[in-house]
């Protein structure tokens, strides 16, 4: 963890000398994710992001569609890791979060969160699409909004009308003057808090990592190019390698991050579909 | 040297739920060495109060964002 110290350290002193120079280094930041391909620069731009989910979408389809056409008793490579996600996706995160009852109509919307997620961020990496989708809060936003209308829709049906779903809210067996506070921070969190940090826990994962490769690759290059001795290159050469590590870093989040999306919308699921609570 | 206090206030503010979700997967790990069997319903309670804790630290990295003008 050392060596992420050094060039976060000579940034700042880098920045006025170079200033003085001409050329200064430019922080990357939000704008850097805005990438509007054609259809203008507005909100109906067709942008990089909306590409880079056309073409995983086209993928995954192609993938899994090919794989189960032509199954067989002894299973291809392809077969193999097909099934293993479909099981990974069925047992552990449908049959063991939702329960043996209820998980199997859950399920296409549980595979299809945990594959689509999880391609359009490995994405992020992948050299020439180098875009995780999910850093622009529009597209986590329509998946929240899927997962939210699903389980309020379940919630409202299982528990017999609108009215008992917002009395079941609350947990049974509380003193009376507790149940409207409790009540109040229940719903906040129901229809509120949860949607919100679903959509926003994806987006800000994938916006920071991305950020954080830009800055040590960006940092490391103006370091190199344009360092003033030899410690500055050397702390460029440094932050390079260092984004390496961190590119493997981010590929152990982005899989944490499909899982970690797929699981909650699978909790916030199976709380709808429980009897009590 | 340029910058934004907004940021400086975000790292503050990840502070808290830093140790929070600390503690919930170190109560995680030590519950699933002591009941093996026991992972899958430590799984469900430890990923929930991770969605809660983290909560925060997320308003947190937006805010800082909102206010940064």
């Amino acid at each position: 963890m050392s060596l992420n110290v050094v060039p976060l350290h000579m940034l700042p002193a880098v920045v006025p000398a170079a200033e003085g120079g001409g050329e200064g280094f430019e922080t990357p930041g939000v704008a850097n994710f805005w990438w509007p391909l054609f259809g203008g620069d507005g909100a109906f731009a067709f942008t990089r992001p909306a590409l880079v989910l056309l073409i995983s979408v086209a993928l995954i389809a192609w993938f899994f569609v090919g794989a189960t056409g032509k199954l067989s008793l002894v299973p291809s490579k392809r077969q193999f890791l097909v099934e293993g996600t479909y099981n990974f996706v069925r047992n552990t995160l449908g049959r063991d979060i939702i329960g043996s009852k209820d998980f199997l109509q859950f399920l296409p919307l549980l595979f299809t969160l945990f594959t689509l997620i999880l391609v359009n961020n490995v994405f992020g990496i992948v050299p020439f699409v180098q875009y995780p989708t999910f850093s622009r809060l529009g597209f986590p936003l329509v998946l929240t909004v899927i997962v939210y209308l699903t389980y309020h829709a379940v919630g409202i049906k299982r528990k017999h009308g609108v009215l008992n779903y917002l009395k079941s809210l609350v947990p049974p067996g509380l003193p009376t003057w507790l149940k409207p506070i409790l009540f109040v921070l229940e719903f906040l969190t129901y229809f509120v808090i949860r949607p919100l940090t679903l959509a926003l826990r994806l987006m800000g994962n994938m916006l920071a990592g991305h950020l954080m490769l830009l800055v040590f690759i960006l940092g490391g290059e103006y370091l190199l190019l344009h360092g003033d001795n030899i410690g500055l290159k050397g702390a460029g050469i440094l932050s390079m390698a260092f984004s390496v590590g961190m590119t493997f870093f981010e590929l152990l989040i982005e899989f944490l991050q499909a899982f970690i999306f797929t699981l909650l919308a699978a909790l916030y699921i199976a709380d709808a579909v429980s009897e009590h609570h | 040297m340029q910058g934004n206090i907004a940021f400086l206030g975000y790292g503050l503010a990840a502070i808290g739920p830093g140790i929070g979700v600390g503690l919930i997967f170190a109560a995680y790990i030590n519950g699933v060495a002591r009941q093996p069997e026991a992972r899958g319903m430590l799984q469900t309670i430890a990923f929930t109060g991770m969605a809660i804790t983290e909560a925060l630290a997320i308003l947190g990295l937006v805010f800082a964002f909102v206010f940064q003008g």
